[in-house]
């Protein structure tokens, strides 16, 4: 039953916007006609610290958590943090990455170093990878703080939501405020996923 | 058919309460329970507040259904620790109209300071519980519970967890019901808890145990759901969502209502099947339960007592599944654990507390953080307001000749909270220990909720600020020194004379919450002129994560600053010693 769940992960750094991405994401979802879980956790989590949220659709979905190892689609808003959940990737997963790099202060104040190769590493691990610079694309959008939105329309290429439901839940989630840089930032997420491979 | 949206499990809560016609609420902030009041008050026809701690909370509430009104408390396990208290004896004085307590639990300590089992309260209250297990239910069972309240004149436990409380999934709304009219009657006997009256309640409460237990055997709540009977499982809560992905051909028998117990029920489930597990995260409370009435089952010796259940987790534990751990990370890939914002208020005054090596009692909020590298200046952390008393008890253990100060650390909210009773102890009985109130305006760290003291209330409307001097020096304290957090040398001035005086003694620093000030003006960020940076690494011992760096020809490692994170609050210019961070 369960194999015809889809498991997805977001993950990254406090501050840049993924539960804000996982809402839009779960509400495309919901609207294509799937049963949606998510789960993340709030709090001490957020404060710069590591996040990653967890959203799972298909037919009929029971745990909030991805099962261990069989993530399908892991999105990293960050390089280094597709490495650090790369071993909850299922064989033959896929991975988005942002090239962007937030530096652990241990990392800035010299007592670690940042792993090197990521992508080079992502490649043997994932049967697919997908790399980008999501903050120069949000930054060519227009608004520096859509790199969320940007991640969404590249994770866009692998899921089974219409493209007019993409701009349906984003016009109501953003009718407010930021808009048309974060349709922007999603259709230039969305060119890049596909220039790199994606559907 | 109803709308289907999708909820976590604490919106779910608030909506449940709104199709309730819950007319009063109070909580204090807690995660994982902190959305569900911000949820609920922008409902009509609903006053909600935050109250200064849970065990007013739970008083006003208790008090609400006394008055006639379905009322909901809510609040993280922890904080029913502090309202323990009341629920002990409303359970004796029973409600008028309903009364809910939500306790939302935390295993895994995402955030928290322990990872206690609250359903062991419904026990020792002696009052019902629930456990939804996604948001349709934590909406239905509020729902169920206030009839439930009513019915059996109780209040009505119903316990979460995180990924109840913060997972979200589809739920189809329901119609919003009138609940029935209730005003307050007078009757002494039953809210009037002297000991006469007492006597003749807990009569009422053991009574009333017993027909909540026969009532359980057919409450809707509790299913079974049959399949393969070489396998049975009884669970609740998200265990059951665990139990379906790991086991979807098993035998299920799903508790809704986790006290009291159906004893018939269990008897004829387990009769029903080969072998039966009790899948529960943390303390084996069903499983000791059911085997108090003999009936034998496999629990705690295949599941850890600690710790969040998972899918894997339970596939193991019964028997389906090899035990997997999960590849650790590459171990080049550097942990990141939360730090203070940039910006953050409580960075300046760590980096001058570091410097004069007291002994330092800690508190609950964001500032605990200031335990980890490399402010690395905290000593003891154990609950809400706890920092005082243990800071007093401390100096009170210290030798004569032991010079050492000691300082208590607290936040606004927290020292609201419980920390004022601890300064009066300090006060009372000439305790001199130095109490540093970080006064942020906000209760940061469960995402900056409003509090006595900071002019708002939870609807968002203005509200009298309570005066943290006016109140310190009521309670007794003739040295309180008010300095702005990001002015070091006014911090260190401020510090020095407090923990030189050999009374009881009050800092208090006002800078508001980073996260809070951050759609004002900033000011400009510094930058560093590499040529004159001596490499000293000074500025990276305050833990900025607006500090990069750059590794130069000669091998030293050199600040800089992200443009972009930096809040401009000026903490790494004055740590600098070289100069060489400037501001235009």
């Amino acid at each position: 039953m369960h194999d015809q769940v889809t498991n997805i992960r977001l993950a990254g750094v406090g501050g840049q916007g993924i539960l804000v991405a996982s809402e839009v994401l779960c509400d495309a979802l919901l609207a294509s006609g799937h049963d949606v879980k998510k789960s993340e956790t709030h709090g001490m989590a957020q404060r710069g610290g590591a996040v990653n949220s967890d959203i799972r659709f298909g037919p009929k979905v029971h745990s909030p958590l991805n099962p261990q190892g069989a993530v399908d689609l892991l999105v990293a808003f960050e390089e280094m943090e597709a490495l650090r959940y790369l071993p909850s990737l299922k064989e033959g997963g896929t991975t988005l990455v942002n090239r962007q790099r937030i530096l652990p202060v241990a990392v800035a104040s010299g007592k670690a170093e940042y792993p090197s190769d990521v992508v080079a590493r992502l490649a043997q691990h994932a049967a697919r990878v997908v790399s980008l610079d999501a903050l120069a694309l949000a930054v060519e959008a227009g608004a520096i703080r859509s790199v969320n939105i940007c991640l969404l329309g590249a994770l866009s290429c692998f899921l089974p939501v219409p493209e007019e439901t993409w701009r349906t839940v984003l016009t109501d989630r953003f009718r407010n405020k930021g808009l048309e840089a974060n349709l922007r930032a999603f259709a230039l997420g969305r060119a890049a996923a596909q220039a790199e491979g994606g559907r | 058919m109803s709308k289907a949206v999708l909820l976590s499990g604490n919106e779910a809560i608030a909506r449940g309460a709104h199709e309730a016609g819950v007319r009063v609420a109070a909580g204090y902030p807690g995660t994982p329970s902190t959305e569900i009041l911000q949820t609920l008050v922008q409902y009509p026809d609903v006053y909600a507040e935050w109250a200064p701690n849970e065990k007013v909370a739970l008083e006003v509430a208790l008090g609400a259904a006394y008055g006639g009104a379905r009322a909901l408390a809510t609040m993280k396990h922890v904080g029913v620790n502090v309202a323990a208290d009341p629920l002990l004896t409303a359970a004796y004085t029973g409600v008028n109209a309903g009364l809910v307590l939500v306790s939302a639990d935390d295993p895994g300590l995402h955030s928290s300071q322990n990872e206690q089992d609250n359903r062991h309260y419904a026990r020792f209250a002696k009052i019902p519980m629930l456990e939804p297990s996604d948001s349709q239910e934590a909406k239905d069972f509020l729902v169920r519970a206030y009839a439930l309240s009513e019915e059996f004149d109780t209040p009505v436990l119903l316990r979460t967890t995180t990924r109840v409380n913060h997972g979200k999934s589809v739920v189809r709304l329901g119609e919003v019901q009138p609940p029935p009219a209730h005003r307050f009657e007078r009757n002494p006997q039953k809210y009037v808890m002297i000991p006469a009256y007492a006597r003749v309640r807990h009569t009422l409460v053991e009574e009333r145990l017993r027909r909540l237990a026969a009532w359980a055997e057919t409450a809707e709540v509790n299913v079974i759901e049959p399949g393969d009977r070489r396998l049975g499982v009884i669970t609740s809560g998200i265990s059951y969502q665990y139990v379906k992905e790991a086991a979807p051909h098993a035998s299920v028998l799903k508790l809704g209502l986790t006290y009291p117990l159906p004893e018939a029920l269990l008897r004829r489930f387990a009769a029903s099947v080969e072998t039966l597990y009790v899948v529960e995260e943390l303390d084996p409370f069903l499983e000791t339960q059911i085997r108090a009435l003999g009936i034998p089952v496999v629990g705690k010796e295949r599941f850890s007592l600690l710790g969040e259940l998972n899918p894997q987790a339970v596939a193991t534990g019964l028997g389906l599944a090899e035990p997997q751990p999960e590849a650790p990370p590459a171990p080049d890939v550097p942990a990141r654990p939360p730090v203070l914002c940039a910006g953050c208020p409580h960075r300046g005054f760590y980096t001058v507390l570091r410097k004069l090596k007291a002994i330092v009692a800690g508190d609950i909020g964001c500032y605990t953080l200031g335990v980890l590298p490399p402010l690395e200046t905290m000593d003891t952390c154990v609950c809400m307001g706890a920092s005082v008393g243990n800071a007093i008890g401390i100096r009170r253990a210290m030798a004569p000749d032991d010079k050492r100060p000691v300082v208590a650390v607290i936040g606004d909210s927290t020292f609201i909270h419980s920390g004022i009773t601890g300064l009066v102890d300090a006060v009372y009985n000439s305790t001199p220990i130095t109490l540093c109130i970080l006064d942020n305006s906000t209760t940061a760290m469960t995402g900056g909720q409003d509090h006595p003291a900071s002019g708002k209330t939870l609807a968002g409307t203005p509200a009298p600020r309570l005066d943290l001097v006016g109140l310190v020096r009521a309670v007794g304290v003739e040295d309180v020194l008010t300095v702005d957090a990001y002015d070091l040398q006014a911090v260190e001035t401020a510090l020095r004379y407090a923990l030189q005086t050999e009374k009881p003694s009050v800092v208090i620093t006002n800078r508001p919450c980073a996260l809070v000030a951050r759609r004002s003006v900033r000011p400009e960020p510094p930058t560093v002129v590499l040529e004159e940076c001596t490499g000293c690494q000074l500025c990276f011992r305050i833990g900025c994560p607006a500090l990069g760096s750059v590794r130069g020809e000669d091998g030293k490692l050199r600040a800089t600053i992200n443009p972009e994170a930096c809040f401009g609050c000026g903490v790494c210019l004055q740590v600098c010693r070289s100069g060489a961070i400037q501001r235009k």
